[in-house]
């Protein structure tokens, strides 16, 4: 008796949360698939209207900007470019940062793991002018690399591998040393199979952070030609609430999918290194 | 490190590399460059530049809205570390009790993880709008809710934005740790004691402490860095700057108001704070909790 009423009351708070997490996105969905005119005059909808093909289209499709040239389209292709760029470059230099640290021999080791560990201290936001200001002296405002560098100067990926590396036995490294593995080839052989999972988590969570960044994009890019989709909630250029209801839906989609999908992975790899 | 390790001159070099170089060009060269930025003062055409020492410090802690920032930002951690903690915490302890639709209830209960900050404060920004706000005129009918005017309806708009979008985070890592936390200390635990709400304080509770402290952390550099986009997309300071959070404020001083020395300055106490914080965290906690 007493197991069911707990049973039945963590259902009502899990049910509770599911709701308050899904509800104010429904509520924004329901309302983009409305005429404008709908949400004029009888405000948010709760329910399904028949314009959902006709606002989606639009958003997507319709040129905007200054230039009139540009389409959300083209926004969510930039923000890929960023996100992957980023992910996959903070990736492929920790991955092999960790290696020299927990591997070699190396004689700066020490200094080395707190120069990388003082970047976690001073993230993009705390030195944002100055960035800019260098970013601009190379010359890279309105390009794909200075969307992506600085994004990519994070320190989380190198920390997060090293301690996976540590968790590996290392009679690994003794059975390869006399079999007569190099260090190249212990990386790619041995190392690089065995970070799968840590690989693809981080790999999910770089994506996510690269895709949601609001600020640097805002900053970065003068040209609407490298906007990107977050950023464009700002510079929103949809004509009415109804197409900006849409643009929200569309711009949250492939990092939510991304999470849902692909859960396993992320959650796998993140908890398997502690 | 490890008892073994290759001892090859040039492959370690090569393999430090890449990561030293980006992070030297645009994260040691830019902080050096705020450094620079906050002990001097530069006119505002650019012409000259010359040696303040603390004059920046002084002006930006002497200005009453640094202060009432300072003050909003340590109730906006306060807040939201607050209630998405609790909320991510009651939600984790029920998704591991329950035996049906766990992993049903893991996905929906994570996905907002991956809403940006920004796209979090346009919606909110819609909840809130006085002509379209569902939750706008509900709390404008129970006491005549008002952001753009009272100071504490905007401070619960931002609240309510910032803490949603960080629940399911919070949740993650408490289910994950509860289920690390062993069976047997469990199973022990219910024949010593019956009422499963002593149960939960006295024995899961101090077992979860790692991955509290880790999360609060986590909350707070959220609350810190990542809500500037929830900021900017909601009430961008309104009333009158009092919703203002110290890296919003920065990032306007210095990239609207153009003022490097203010921002500089500004950068270099808040790089103090987490630098605190973080101290705080190694000496101080992680001496004193449980692990299993």
């Amino acid at each position: 008796m007493f197991k069911t009423t707990s049973k039945i009351f963590s259902q009502f708070i899990l049910i509770s949360g599911v709701l308050l997490m899904i509800v104010p996105i429904w509520i924004i969905f329901a309302s983009s698939t409305h005429s404008n005119s709908v949400i004029q005059s009888d405000g948010m909808q709760w329910f399904v209207g028949d314009q959902f093909t006709k606002n989606y289209d639009q958003v997507l499709n319709k040129k905007g900007g200054f230039s009139e040239e540009i389409t959300a389209t083209k926004l969510f292709l930039n923000s890929f470019i960023m996100a992957i760029g980023i992910a996959t470059l903070t990736i492929i230099t920790s991955l092999m940062a960790a290696y020299t640290i927990v591997y070699f021999r190396f004689k700066f080791a020490v200094p080395l793991f707190w120069v990388i560990f003082i970047t976690l201290l001073v993230p993009l936001e705390l030195r944002i002018m100055p960035s800019y200001q260098i970013v601009s002296d190379l010359h890279l405002i309105n390009t794909y690399t200075g969307l992506i560098l600085p994004l990519s100067a994070s320190a989380i990926a190198t920390l997060f591998f090293r301690q996976f590396y540590l968790s590996i036995p290392d009679e690994l490294l003794e059975a390869a040393k006399l079999d007569g593995v190099n260090s190249w080839k212990f990386f790619i052989d041995f190392l690089l199979p065995l970070s799968k999972t840590m690989i693809a988590a981080m790999f999910i969570f770089m994506f996510v952070y690269g895709y949601n960044q609001y600020l640097w994009p805002i900053i970065m890019t003068t040209s609407e030609k490298y906007w990107t989709v977050i950023m464009g909630m700002k510079i929103i250029f949809m004509a009415n609430t109804v197409e900006r209801f849409a643009y929200i839906i569309l711009s949250m989609m492939p990092p939510v999918f991304i999470i849902i999908f692909l859960q396993r992975w992320f959650i796998q790899g993140l908890f398997q290194s502690k | 490190m490890k008892k073994v390790q290759f001892n090859s001159y040039f492959t370690q070099y090569f393999f430090v590399a890449p990561q030293l170089i980006i992070i030297l060009i645009f994260l040691y060269l830019p902080i050096v460059q705020t450094f620079t930025d906050a002990f001097t003062i530069q006119d505002p055409f650019g012409f000259g530049r010359y040696f303040a020492g603390f004059d920046n410090f002084t002006f930006v802690l002497s200005d009453p809205a640094y202060l009432t920032a300072l003050r909003f930002t340590l109730i906006f951690i306060f807040v939201i570390t607050f209630f998405s903690c609790s909320i991510g915490l009651l939600l984790a302890v029920q998704a591991n009790n329950v035996i049906h639709g766990k992993s049903a209830y893991k996905t929906l209960l994570i996905w907002p993880y991956a809403i940006a900050p920004a796209v979090v404060g346009v919606t909110a920004n819609y909840f809130f709008s006085e002509r379209l706000g569902l939750l706008y005129s509900f709390f404008h009918n129970l006491w005549g809710f008002d952001w753009y005017d009272n100071v504490h309806d905007a401070y619960i708009y931002v609240f309510i934005a910032a803490s949603w979008k960080q629940i399911s985070a919070n949740f993650i890592f408490f289910l994950a740790g509860l289920q690390n936390i062993q069976k047997s200390i469990i199973e022990a635990s219910v024949i010593d004691c019956k009422s499963s709400f002593r149960r939960f304080w006295t024995i899961t509770f101090p077992l979860l402490m790692p991955t509290t402290f880790f999360l609060i952390i986590i909350n707070i550099t959220y609350a810190f860095f990542d809500t500037l986009g929830i900021i900017d997309t909601t009430t961008i300071g309104a009333p009158s700057g009092e919703t203002k959070t110290l890296v919003f404020k920065a990032y306007i001083d210095g990239f609207r108001g153009l003022d490097l020395g203010s921002a500089g300055a500004q950068s270099i106490i808040m790089m103090l704070i987490v630098l605190v914080i973080t101290v705080f965290q190694f000496r101080f906690i992680e001496g004193r909790i449980h692990y299993n």
